[in-house]
């Protein structure tokens, strides 16, 4: 293969991994925002806002990155709103409806831990842009995932109710989180490249982490054998597509209008 | 702390009404009554009508400087700002 | 404390307030901790709680649209906004706080129906343009009462008031950009735009309050400096300066007979139902269905879970240190 080639099939490979990064933030973003005026007491409304803002900041960092590389003169906007269903690439776990409070915190903590040790490692890829945004995100990660651990020990060890609620959150989403360390060719390509990180790495990190905020939180680890794969792949929920048609409705009802 | 007789208090002044309360330093005392009346003999010199709090030190907590940069991010959300608004001349008064 | 020795002469009632009104009067300002006037107490606990309604439950309706935000610039905006409103309700609890009303019992007089609040948070957010229209008029109108209350007179109010006016110097902006946006996009958005206008532009004009001649507490509050200005002072204001506003958009104006009166240097205004905004001010608790409090109280009652956690939790912390300790 011809070197300029190559050039441009990374330079392709780069955008659709760039569009998947800011879709998983997004579609969180999305879901985190939706406790807007729902959180359990006023200083939590304003810190779950101030989580969704740096996941939707995210999104747009990555989606702009990836308009820079497309030869189409895409616009973050055309990311977000002009794509369907089997277009968007984020894992599972992040478009799960928001649930209640727990369910919120066990996803929170989750992929905090993941995007920690994730991030920490996007700082060192040799996408210099790719490596700005993880530097910038890997900041308020690092605050989010205070959050998250602060919360999960409170709940898990706070009343019989919220052990149980925090119990029950983890059991029922534990099956997603097998996905986060699963990676297809293109990732596999651009790890080789130094590009992407590699999630399969992280695993051994992340599952130590975890367990270990769930011990103080005397919370167990669920024995489920269940594991749900196809974010990737443009295969999801049927949450996913509800929460499009609400995000994208307006967008999409005048289509060129600016606004 | 070198003496465990005492307790360190932070002291906090408002000048005159209307202002906010300032630190103005720190003094050692028994107690809060103690803190209180070193902090009128220490910090306030001034015969405006001022006020005085006085906030045993241990009970500050106190952000981390590695926490700097995930707690104050605001830079990067320029759209908090009204200039980032850009207005038509024809439009005063906003 | 030091011990004080009762004087002898304590100060009649009277002097006391001769010498609060003098403090007034002077420009002074009244702190927590200080003696005040029942009434001023009072008149300061309605317009803090009711500020603070309009803050906290004023998140309520725009958060509806934050799911649906045309572009994520929009979003990131809208989220902020809102969060802000979340923010200046804790700046003026803490005020609250100083003036010895805790949180919870405004929250408990606000669900207990003791307390109203704005009706004009109960009406729905039909469109986008609404979402434009709400932060130009709106938060326009309600910017116009802040500014003013920057030299109130009780010292946490009035600092709180400052900050937030600070703040929120964008949320106007961003209102009337929206505007802009639609005034010159596509027919639809122009009729968006006009649609939105036609229904805001009357609320707005609600927020300064009755008419000066039906303002019952309007002398007591401007002579504690409560307000510095009265209704219909600040209300002019805002209609004048929304005229330009207006015919920048090339919009048309929703008070059809308003009128530029060289006299008065200011403009008639046509078409005011001053029978219906009084009623509609007045109304409050009553004007119609309450689903921002229904919503509030629903809240309230999902997250008691998580606040009897955080306190079961601090109460199991504080024994195990106990039980260590012994």
């Amino acid at each position: 293969m011809a070197p300029q080639v190559a050039k441009k099939d990374l330079s392709t490979h780069t955008l659709r991994y760039a569009v998947r990064l800011g879709d998983d933030a997004l579609i969180l973003g999305q879901r985190l925002s939706e406790w807007v005026s729902c959180a359990p007491f006023l200083e939590e409304d304003i810190a779950l806002a101030n989580v969704a803002l740096d996941y939707i900041g995210r999104a747009r960092m990555y989606y702009q990155y990836a308009a820079s590389l497309s030869p189409h003169h895409k616009s973050e906007d055309d990311f977000a709103f002009l794509r369907g269903e089997r277009d968007f690439e984020n894992y599972l776990i992040n478009e799960l409806p928001r649930g209640d409070f727990a369910d919120t915190i066990v996803r929170q903590l989750i992929v905090d831990i993941y995007n920690f040790h994730y991030l920490s490692a996007l700082r060192h890829s040799k996408d210099q842009a790719l490596a700005a945004i993880a530097d910038k995100s890997h900041k308020e990660t690092r605050y989010h995932l205070r959050r998250s651990r602060l919360w999960t020990v409170r709940l898990g060890d706070g009343t019989e109710e919220s052990h149980q609620r925090m119990q029950r959150a983890i059991d029922e989403i534990w099956g997603y989180t097998h996905e986060l360390f699963t990676q297809d060719s293109l990732e596999q390509l651009l790890v080789e490249k130094n590009i992407a990180v590699d999630t399969a790495s992280l695993r051994t990190q992340w599952f130590t982490d975890i367990s270990a905020t769930f011990q103080e939180a005397t919370l167990t680890l669920p024995d489920t054998e269940w594991a749900i794969h196809g974010g990737r792949k443009g295969y999801h929920t049927e949450y996913l597509g509800r929460l499009l048609s609400e995000m994208q409705f307006l967008h999409r009802s005048y289509p060129g209008c600016q606004w | 702390m070198a003496q465990s007789n005492v307790q360190l208090f932070e002291v906090f002044i408002r000048l005159k009404n209307g202002l906010n309360h300032q630190h103005v330093g720190s003094l050692h005392a028994e107690n809060q009554q103690q803190a209180m009346d070193y902090a009128r003999d220490c910090y306030s010199q001034s015969d405006e009508l001022g006020n005085i709090w006085v906030v045993q030190s241990e009970n500050i907590v106190s952000s981390q400087k590695e926490d700097r940069d995930s707690f104050f991010s605001v830079s990067d959300k320029p759209y908090r700002h009204a200039s980032h608004y850009t207005l038509p001349d024809e439009i005063k008064n906003m | 404390m030091l011990p004080q020795t009762p004087k002898k002469t304590a100060d009649t009632e009277k002097q006391k307030r001769a010498l609060f009104q003098r403090k007034i009067d002077a420009g002074q300002k009244i702190e927590p901790n200080e003696w005040m006037p029942s009434e001023y107490r009072e008149m300061l606990a309605y317009q803090l709680t009711q500020k603070i309604y309009t803050e906290t439950i004023g998140m309520q309706p725009e958060s509806c649209w934050v799911a649906r935000t045309p572009t994520l610039q929009r979003k990131v905006i809208l989220l902020a906004k809102i969060q802000d409103e979340g923010g200046h309700g804790l700046y003026l609890h803490g005020v609250a706080e100083t003036a010895n009303i805790p949180r919870e019992k405004i929250t408990a007089d606000l669900h207990s129906g003791k307390n109203p609040y704005s009706c004009l948070l109960d009406y729905f957010i039909q469109t986008w343009g609404d979402i434009g229209a709400i932060g130009w008029l709106i938060d326009g109108a309600a910017i116009c009462i802040q500014v003013s209350l920057q030299r109130t007179s009780y010292g946490p109010y009035a600092r709180s008031m400052i900050r937030i006016c600070k703040e929120e110097n964008f949320h106007q902006r961003q209102g009337y950009q929206i505007m802009i946006a639609l005034a010159r996009g596509s027919a639809e958005q122009r009729k968006m735009a006009q649609d939105s206008l036609n229904r805001w532009y009357w609320p707005a004009l609600m927020i300064f309050g009755l008419p000066d001649d039906q303002a019952s507490h309007l002398k007591d509050s401007m002579k504690y400096k409560l307000q510095l200005y009265s209704n219909d002072t600040l209300r002019q204001k805002f209609i004048d300066q929304t005229v330009p506003q207006i015919e920048y958009l090339g919009l048309e104006h929703p008070d059809k007979n308003i009128k530029w009166n060289e006299e008065r240097q200011h403009y008639d205004s046509g078409d005011i139902d001053w029978n219906k905004l009084s009623s509609i001010v007045k109304a409050h608790s009553s004007c119609h269905a309450r689903p921002r409090l229904q919503h509030h109280r629903k809240v309230h009652a999902e997250g008691s879970w998580v606040r009897e956690a955080q306190h079961a939790y601090r109460q199991k912390q504080i024994q195990r240190k106990l039980n260590a300790a012994a």
